[in-house]
């Protein structure tokens, strides 16, 4: 029976929606992969980590090295540990060392994700950069404050999860800016 | 808490009443064999899997051989798997080359995706190849989930029988729950993901060139992104059906592959609940009376609801930890605010919290955001449901047959208060169906509290903890709680992969599995021998606004009474550090 069950749900269930996949939706079924000139920059879906003042930089990321698509992971720190006080403590002393407004910094930059890839960011965080990206860009920040309203999608279909900003996909088109 | 947080969640909720009764009352007709539209193309098939079996036998049983098959096919079920992953080193489709699962990880994992339970001691993009994956984790995810159904099938017959000896047959009911229920929706939902962005394919990992390369702190240079791809769609669709909750990937359903839109996560915190709904118009269908499965799945609602409301308020406010200066917390038109450690911004805190609530109200488990960074309040709710005894929707089909076995002890209590024998669906419930319907309420209870109170005085237990103080306290307690329970979700700071807890939860999810599944086979055989009491003036009727309540406050003495001290060590104990600063 168990030999039976096997062929009809580990075998042919699992080929049934590959080739459904691999024909309707091919490249989503693939990992949604943006590829500029022949090299793969990345997936659509997953996160990578920024660290130049030339990027907007997304959520950070617990899993080592940041963003690793091979070992997703939170940092799983409770509430009142104390070392979650000292990582915040940490990110908000490197945000605001870095150029940023005087404004208070959206929660989502100085928290770890849960899978540590999460891909986006609250269009309060992407607003918050757009200084810091145009200086060291030397764009003019009206140009990429226009990119990232340009690029802020609200709830899906209009009241499902949360507005956000692609990190990747704006990252991708800044370049492409110049 | 936003308006908009609010609509998200009612739209599931009416979603799933909605979709829950045709599917229940579908159910019903495939439990009873008889004609249903989908039986010109899954005959065949069905046929076709009875002769590559070689069941003869297709005639019903008496409740003791339906127990004996229900065990042999997990005992066979949980020892192909265990040998899968012992042996995927040298097997095909591990184009990553992960090699052989440690034997502690293969027992525990094994037992873990037998019992529904899908605790997930290791982390899955690093550890199984895809053929383990499908062959193995795929198959049981179906399987565990089938034989839940096929036991609740069973107790709904012995509700409806009058002077019966049989039950059904184990092996139909398994065929017939996998071919004609779990089978088209999850070709359906895997199909729904599809177009979010969940991956279906058997390649290697996909090598990305970093748009800004990373330098650690000590100077090392990271260049690529490696993403892990395979059969996830398929997988998944199967996972949040069944009640299982695996992951294809370490961080579950937060991960973005697995979970990648606020769309995809409808389609999963749908699916989640789904079959819980449903069985309780199934039960209803088969007892001849749609009333009675109205009851029990409005005392469900009834715990459910609060229980939702509490996690998403008390996630909605950031811990102290977070609300430091120069943060900006709250929520307004660019962000959502709140705990947002260890959650996704495309799901933000309302559909987090849902997900919380419905993945440990059901024996899901699975998790779009870490438990274990939840506030105290935020993660106590979620424990509570689990520590319910997994009644409140619970697995497919155990979890319904978990809240029968409740709602025998509810109406023997309302029948010591009037000094009458108690009667549930016109059957009188005697000595043995009491005893039977403690053991498997207490068995759980005891493992759960048992296993905490060893694991936290071992030393082999404490080492495995993260978080300092309560919360480390939690973290066990949180462990015990899901695997006494077939749940599976973590407060995943906890690392489990050790082999004391690999065989200390893997027996706590057998003991879970079985004292309580098995009494209610027991139950059903005993109950299926009566006669039909007509109803008389003092009868309790259990359809009613009073039966409901009398159910919920049941469920919740049961659960109050045995984790109130250990809550205090935990949880709550936590909170008032946190009021205090």
């Amino acid at each position: 029976m168990l030999l039976a069950l096997t062929l009809l749900t580990g075998v042919t269930y699992p080929l049934i929606v590959w080739a459904l996949g691999q024909t309707l939706f091919h490249e989503r079924a693939n990992g949604s992969l943006v590829v500029v000139d022949g090299h793969l920059r990345g997936s659509r879906l997953v996160g990578q980590a920024f660290d130049d003042a030339r990027w907007f930089w997304g959520r950070p990321s617990a899993t080592s090295p940041a963003c690793n698509g091979a070992l997703s992971g939170g940092s799983n720190l409770g509430p009142t540990n104390p070392a979650l006080a000292v990582v915040v403590r940490a990110r908000v002393a490197m945000l605001l060392s870095a150029r940023h407004p005087a404004t208070s910094i959206p929660v989502d930059l100085v928290t770890a994700s849960g899978s540590g890839l999460d891909p986006h960011i609250s269009p309060a965080a992407a607003r918050f950069q757009v200084d810091r990206v145009a200086a060291a860009r030397g764009l003019d920040p009206g140009r990429v404050r226009a990119l990232v309203e340009e690029h802020v999608e609200p709830p899906s279909l209009g009241f499902l999860g949360e507005a956000r900003v692609n990190v990747l996909e704006l990252n991708l088109l800044l370049e492409a800016l110049r | 808490m936003t308006p908009l947080g609010w609509l998200q969640i009612v739209v599931v909720m009416t979603l799933l009443v909605l979709l829950g009764k045709p599917l229940g009352e579908f159910m019903a007709r495939v439990y009873s064999g008889e004609r249903t539209a989908l039986d010109r193309v899954l005959g065949p098939v069905e046929r076709g899997i009875y002769a590559v079996a070689g069941l003869r036998e297709r005639g019903e049983t008496d409740w003791r051989r339906y127990a004996r098959a229900f065990v042999l096919f997990h005992l066979v079920g949980t020892l192909a798997l265990y040998l899968l992953q012992r042996a995927q080193g040298l097997l095909w489709l591990d184009p990553d080359g992960l090699g052989t699962v440690s034997p502690d990880s293969s027992f525990n994992t094994a037992i873990s995706f037998a019992t529904n339970t899908n605790w997930q001691g290791y982390a899955g993009e690093a550890t199984m190849s895809q053929l383990t994956q499908m062959l193995g984790l795929g198959v049981q995810n179906f399987a565990s989930a089938a034989s839940g159904m096929a036991v609740l099938a069973a107790l709904a017959r012995g509700f409806a029988r009058r002077t019966s000896g049989t039950i059904g047959n184990f092996w139909v009911d398994l065929v017939r729950s996998t071919l004609y229920v779990l089978l088209p929706l999850s070709v359906l939902l895997a199909l729904a993901l599809l177009t979010q962005g969940v991956v279906q394919d058997f390649d290697a990992k996909a090598q990305v060139e970093l748009l800004d390369p990373i330098v650690a702190a000590d100077g090392t240079r990271t260049a690529t992104q490696e993403i892990a791809l395979g059969p996830v769609a398929s997988q998944v669709a199967i996972k949040q059906l069944g009640t299982n909750g695996g992951g294809y990937y370490n961080s579950n359903s937060a991960h973005p592959i697995e979970n990648p839109t606020p769309i995809s996560n409808l389609f999963e915190c749908f699916a989640i609940l789904i079959l819980g709904v449903a069985v309780c118009f199934t039960f209803g269908a088969m007892v001849r009376d749609r009333r009675q499965g109205i009851a029990l799945l409005a005392a469900m609602f009834l715990l459910f609801l609060p229980a939702l409301a509490v996690t998403y308020w008390a996630e909605s406010s950031a811990p102290a930890a977070l609300a430091q200066a120069h943060v900006d917390v709250l929520a307004n038109e660019g962000q959502c605010g709140g705990n947002m450690e260890g959650k996704e911004v495309r799901f933000g805190i309302a559909a987090s919290a849902l997900w919380a609530a419905e993945t440990t109200a059901a024996s899901n488990g699975s998790v779009n955001s870490m438990h274990d960074s939840y506030t105290p309040i935020g993660g106590l709710v979620p424990m509570v449901l689990m520590q319910l005894g997994e009644v409140v929707f619970g697995g497919a089909g155990s979890g319904l047959y978990g809240m029968l076995l409740f709602a025998i002890v509810a109406v023997f209590l309302a029948g010591l208060m009037v000094g009458r024998t108690p009667e549930y669906l016109g059957k009188k419930i005697g000595i043995f169906e009491m005893k039977m319907a403690s053991l498997a309420i207490l068995v759980p209870c005891a493992v759960v509290l048992l296993g905490t109170a060893v694991a936290v005085v071992l030393p082999a237990g404490r080492s495995s903890l993260l978080n300092p103080g309560a919360h480390g306290f939690s973290e066990v307690l949180y462990a015990f709680s899901s695997a006494g329970n077939n749940n599976g979700s973590a407060f995943a700071g906890l690392n489990a992969n050790t082999p004391f807890y690999n065989v200390a939860l893997g027996l706590a999810m057998l003991a879970a599995r079985f004292l309580v599944a098995l009494p209610a086979l027991a139950i059903a055989g005993a109950l299926a021998r009566k006669k039909l009491v007509p109803a008389g003036s003092g009868t309790l009727p259990t359809h009613g606004p009073l039966f409901i309540v009398l159910l919920c406050a049941t469920v919740l003495l049961v659960g109050a009474l045995t984790y109130l001290p250990a809550l205090a060590l935990g949880p709550i104990v936590e909170q008032l550090q946190m009021a205090d600063g």
